[in-house]
């Protein structure tokens, strides 16, 4: 069975139609990369799956419950789910620790120090041992989003999901994030990243997705759809992309 | 430069430096000197200021036990006053309707009403509804009070101060949760955390950096914002004075009481402040998120 499974979802801002009627299911260890330019919907695509908008219409099934369904603890479902944010979003006031605990402790009931362990192995595994104590004002970018992406890990999500997470980097720091991330699609890690990294959704994505205009206009393999792609927007958007001089 | 035969450039003498010359300044500082001293003058050679008076009510029993309770109303009130503050804030910015604008009248209300009126008003609370009790509209009621022992007038004119002052905090706390980044909630919303603990350990703690400084301010100004109700003969400072000066027509020295022990406690709130300022505004340098574009 799928872990994500959306079908007809439909979402507007006012009377902008961002999302038109979009299906997708994902399979456990599937890494599926969103591609496509800004303003297509892919992010609020991403945002949906954990409800941090709200969908108007279509369903959302996540490991077998309907998010959509007014009966269901969305803050139960969610736990499922890993966020990592363009802008990181580490709690400014905590320290690296602290961010990785909390919701452990407050959410999960973990004990202080099942929290404090698990934090400090994602720490870690995304190469921040040693800067528990650190606040995130003292991290570099880079440091910060490996930051978060332990943070969502420590909650042990079934789905990661990655919302243009090098996008507000320098380009010297996007690096480690990304190898962070293939890490984890190699440990079989279930992943839908919106990005605009086309040689990361090349070499690590199962599946690739073109979204325009709130709908999906291709998707397949990586080599297919980045390298052979066959609708028109879609290769116009990867000669943009990939030749940006020309 | 014309006539210099060196291959090397000429080198003009060094200039003596003089700097720049504010004569303004001197003119100015000379007549403020000018006029306090005349102030220092007057204050020590008119003998209407009775200088003796004021030595000898300083620290007299009754003005000593008006300052207690110009604390104790300033801290009850103030406490009534950012409690409150924080639950009409966080009620002003529910998505329920009903419960925002329930909120909203309460700002309006207590906003919109003199702070005098309302010490009054609570005071004589007894007066509009000699009983209070807990029970159903129009239905039965279960618990019953006495007004004048619930509300003696001590309560009521803390309960005037400390109303009032949740309406203002209400804006100042409002604004503090304002200025949190969006994306801390959506972080916290994502890890599975409910709204209340978002607000409790996420959000508030963050807008305190806000909330803090003006706070100070509103405790400072609550301090002489007490001698109001010595209109209902509260027994703070100033209604001590009153009465002091009511019995011996020494008016002045004993307003110079009230204001110097009014002068200490607003200079020991500004050296607290600057501390607690100080303490809530680590970790929250400029240089953070300085790697976000």
């Amino acid at each position: 069975m799928s872990v994500i499974e959306i079908s007809g979802l439909h979402k507007a801002f006012g009377p902008l139609q961002v999302l038109r009627g979009i299906d997708l299911s994902v399979e456990r260890g599937d890494v599926v990369c969103v591609i496509g330019p800004s303003g297509s919907g892919k992010s609020t695509l991403l945002r949906c799956v954990n409800l941090l908008e709200q969908p108007d219409s279509g369903t959302i099934l996540v490991g077998g419950t309907e998010l959509t369904d007014p009966d269901v603890d969305i803050d139960l479902a969610r736990r499922k789910l890993g966020m990592v944010f363009q802008g990181f979003n580490l709690f400014s006031h905590l320290s690296v620790l602290d961010n990785l605990t909390i919701a452990q402790r407050k959410v999960l009931r973990r004990s202080g120090s099942e929290a404090v362990e698990t934090a400090r192995r994602n720490l870690a595994k995304v190469g921040l041992a040693g800067k528990e104590s650190a606040v995130p004002s003292q991290l570099s970018g880079g440091q910060q989003q490996r930051a978060a992406i332990a943070r969502a890990l420590s909650m042990n999500p079934e789905v990661m999901l990655f919302d243009e997470p090098t996008s507000a980097l320098d380009p010297e720091l996007v690096g480690d994030v990304l190898g962070v991330m293939r890490q984890l699609a190699d440990e079989g890690m279930t992943m839908i990243v919106v990005t605009h990294e086309m040689q990361f959704a090349r070499e690590v994505a199962d599946r690739v997705l073109f979204m325009d205009g709130g709908v999906v206009v291709e998707q397949g393999p990586a080599e297919q759809v980045i390298g052979d792609p066959q609708e028109e927007r879609t290769r116009t958007f990867l000669a943009r992309v990939l030749n940006p001089l020309k | 430069m014309a006539g210099s035969t060196d291959s090397a450039p000429p080198r003009s003498e060094p200039i003596a430096a003089v700097p720049v010359r504010h004569p303004g300044r001197w003119v100015a500082a000379a007549v403020l000197l000018v006029l306090a001293a005349m102030v220092v003058h007057s204050l020590l050679t008119n003998p209407a200021w009775q200088w003796s008076v004021v030595g000898d009510y300083l620290f007299s029993g009754r003005v000593l036990g008006g300052l207690l309770v110009t604390a104790e109303l300033t801290v009850l009130a103030m406490l009534i006053g950012v409690v409150g503050g924080v639950l009409i804030a966080v009620m002003r910015l529910s998505n329920n309707p009903i419960v925002s604008g329930v909120a909203w009248f309460y700002a309006w209300f207590f906003r919109g009403t003199p702070v005098l009126v309302q010490i009054i008003f609570w005071s004589f609370i007894g007066f509009l509804y000699p009983y209070l009790s807990l029970g159903i509209p129009f239905g039965p009621e279960f618990i019953f009070f006495d007004s004048n022992k619930l509300i003696p007038l001590f309560m009521g004119a803390v309960l005037g101060l400390g109303l009032n002052e949740a309406a203002y905090m209400s804006e100042i706390v409002r604004a503090g949760i304002l200025s949190v980044d969006t994306g801390q909630t959506e972080a916290a919303e994502a890890l599975g955390m409910t709204r209340t603990k978002i607000m409790t350990r996420i959000v508030l703690p963050q807008a305190m950096r806000v909330i803090i400084p003006p706070t100070g301010n509103e405790t400072i100004s609550m301090l002489k914002t007490t001698s109001l109700v010595a209109v209902v003969a509260g027994g703070d400072l100033f209604t001590e004075v009153q009465l002091i000066y009511g019995g011996n027509y020494k008016q002045i020295p004993l307003l110079v009481v009230a204001s110097l022990w009014y002068l200490l406690f607003t200079s020991v709130l500004s050296v607290g402040q600057y501390y607690i300022e100080r303490r809530y505004s680590r970790g929250t340098s400029v240089q953070a998120g300085g790697n976000v574009r």
